[in-house]
């Protein structure tokens, strides 16, 4: 159906955005892959040398390195378990029929929409705080000491910020794989005598597949970058207590000017969500075919 | 035999999803309600009960010009998401009408961009920001978050564009419509929401970007996410006053929020959960 003319004139309105996101992905990684072999100090920007895999060594061989690792899979395996565990609980029970619906799902969904430097702040200063905090409060209400959460529980406080955030997320997307699910099919299993626990295990579930995959996929592209949370409550300490791999190529490079270091950690963050990206790339894939 | 609710299910499935729902929102309801309190109100203790005063959102505009960065997230989400629009628009238009054997190829590969995290060419794009005189420029972080948001601008126009059926193209060209009238007169009204949509979700995405928007500005094209960012330091500002920033920077989006519910989750599965 398509002549040549308007084949060429699709071409032409495609190649900007094709264009642009080529440079764009292109020029920014192949400098970081060419910094991360050269000895390059923002302090001393005129001795630049080649290194080798020196930035390599030197990053692998940090203790931080591995430390930060570590946190990023906490931070991305702790958020998942909640929010996914969590997010079906939440939709399996938004599902029914309830009284004033629609105001209980704008209050579900709203975390995601709050800033992650505001979300970050008002756990910090509002809720976890030792002094002032509302789990403070309860704590002296029964008596107890109040828990220092950012200097005791560095980590697990960020993954609670961060499971906050993207809870409703996870519920939203889950619900609405769940209301596509036939009333049909749900009516006849209840009529066959199918309890709760086998219509959620047999039917649900299956059901509910594929939007579970879409939810640990794009959440765990966004959680493997995580950042604002840890700069404005822990700064990523006490120590390296909760600097995820992201922080850390950012202390790194801003803060300890070492840009061949930084780069080195870049292209490893690069491996690592490439890793994940296949998988979700599959997954996307597939439903284009459909 | 229809499905039989009782009064006393639905009952109970209210109180239990209103308590899960108000846990849920209560952080963002206490920083409303410190937002209203005195400072030595909002450290006494726990309290709902607020003394209703609007002093602390008068302090944060007179003593941190809180008007600057709110003006300079309007410009950044608003332009860079108009910017994106206008360059994705003919690329996912083309992808939905004249498919060719590598369009799927040019989706995924843009999708793949997305993947790639922030912090791997943070040392590139600062050093180039630097060189070219970018840092803290509103230009240059609009086309910062043009670009970071292009590949799901493209996408979410394309599963919208995609639905729009062929067959009335084939139809206003059988009447005779030329290239132009068949534009304007049959696909830009049945475009027109999905383009709507993507705007919606695009600026509420923009907004809240919270990486570049922090790393490349400091005071004169800092938005939002930066100006809150900087009140992590213990002399910053106290909570009562903090809330009141809280409040200003995300009520906005919030409200916007509230009604891309649908758009949402489409935008964000790229069309893989509808």
């Amino acid at each position: 159906m398509a002549t040549q003319n308007t084949k060429t004139l699709a071409r032409l309105m495609m190649a900007p955005s094709v264009l642009l996101l080529l440079v764009w992905m292109i020029v920014p990684l192949a400098m970081t892959l060419w910094f991360s072999f050269q000895n390059y100090n923002l302090l001393n920007p005129a001795n630049v040398s080649f290194t080798g895999f020196f930035n390599y060594e030197y990053f692998y061989t940090d203790p931080a390195f591995f430390q930060s690792i570590w946190n990023t899979l906490v931070i991305v395996g702790g958020v998942l378990l909640i929010t996914v565990v969590g997010g079906i609980a939440i939709a399996l029970l938004l599902d029914q029929p309830i009284f004033g619906q629609g105001i209980v799902r704008i209050l579900v969904i709203s975390p995601f929409f709050v800033m992650p430097p505001v979300a970050a702040l008002i756990w910090k200063n509002m809720i976890m705080h030792p002094g002032y905090g509302v789990l403070a409060d309860i704590a002296k209400f029964f008596g107890l000491r109040p828990v220092d959460w950012f200097a005791q529980y560095p980590l697990f406080s960020i993954v609670v910020i961060v499971a906050w955030q993207w809870l409703p997320f996870a519920t939203l997307i889950l619900l609405t794989a769940l209301q596509s699910l036939d009333g049909e099919q749900k009516e006849a299993a209840e009529m066959d005598g199918a309890n709760f626990f086998n219509r959620f295990i047999y039917l649900v579930l299956p059901h509910l597949a594929r939007a579970i995959t879409v939810v640990i996929l794009i959440q765990t592209i966004f959680l493997l970058g995580v950042y604002a949370e840890i700069l404005v409550t822990t700064n990523g300490g006490p120590g390296y207590a909760s600097t995820n791999l992201a922080f850390l190529i950012y202390r790194t490079a801003l803060l300890g000017y070492d840009v061949g270091g930084a780069s080195a950690g870049g292209i490893i963050a690069v491996v690592l969500a490439n890793i994940v990206a296949f998988f979700l790339m599959r997954a996307v894939g597939k439903n284009l075919d459909r | 035999m229809a499905r039989n609710v009782t009064t006393r299910h639905k009952v109970t499935a209210t109180v239990f999803a209103w308590i899960v729902a108000l846990i849920i929102f209560f952080p963002i309801l206490y920083t409303l309600i410190t937002s209203v309190k005195t400072e030595p109100e909002a450290i006494a203790g726990f309290s709902l009960i607020p003394s209703g005063t609007f002093e602390n959102y008068v302090t944060v505009q007179t003593q941190r010009d809180y008007f600057k960065p709110f003006m300079n997230s309007v410009v950044l989400a608003v332009g860079s998401t108009i910017l994106a629009l206008i360059i994705a628009i003919p690329s996912a238009w083309a992808m939905a009408f004249s498919p060719t054997k590598r369009t799927k190829d040019i989706l995924m590969w843009m999708l793949s961009t997305k993947m790639m995290p922030a912090v791997a060419v943070l040392v590139p794009i600062y050093l180039m920001f630097r060189d070219f005189g970018l840092l803290d420029t509103r230009i240059g972080l609009t086309v910062m978050l043009t670009l970071i948001n292009l590949p799901i601008v493209v996408w979410m126009l394309y599963t919208y564009f995609r639905e729009i059926p062929g067959e009335i193209l084939e139809a206003a060209r059988m009447d005779g419509a030329g290239l132009w009238q068949e534009i304007v007169y049959v696909l830009t009204p049945m475009a027109v929401p999905g383009i709507a949509s993507t705007l919606l979700l695009n600026i509420i995405l923009a907004w809240n970007e919270a990486f570049w928007t922090i790393r490349l500005s400091t005071t004169n094209a800092a938005p939002l996410t930066a100006f809150i960012a900087s009140f992590s330091s213990p002399q910053g500002l106290f909570w009562a006053k903090l809330s009141a920033a809280s409040t200003m920077a995300i009520a906005p989006i919030l409200i916007l929020g509230w009604f891309s519910q649908k758009q949402l989750v489409r935008g964000l599965t790229f069309g893989a959960v509808k």
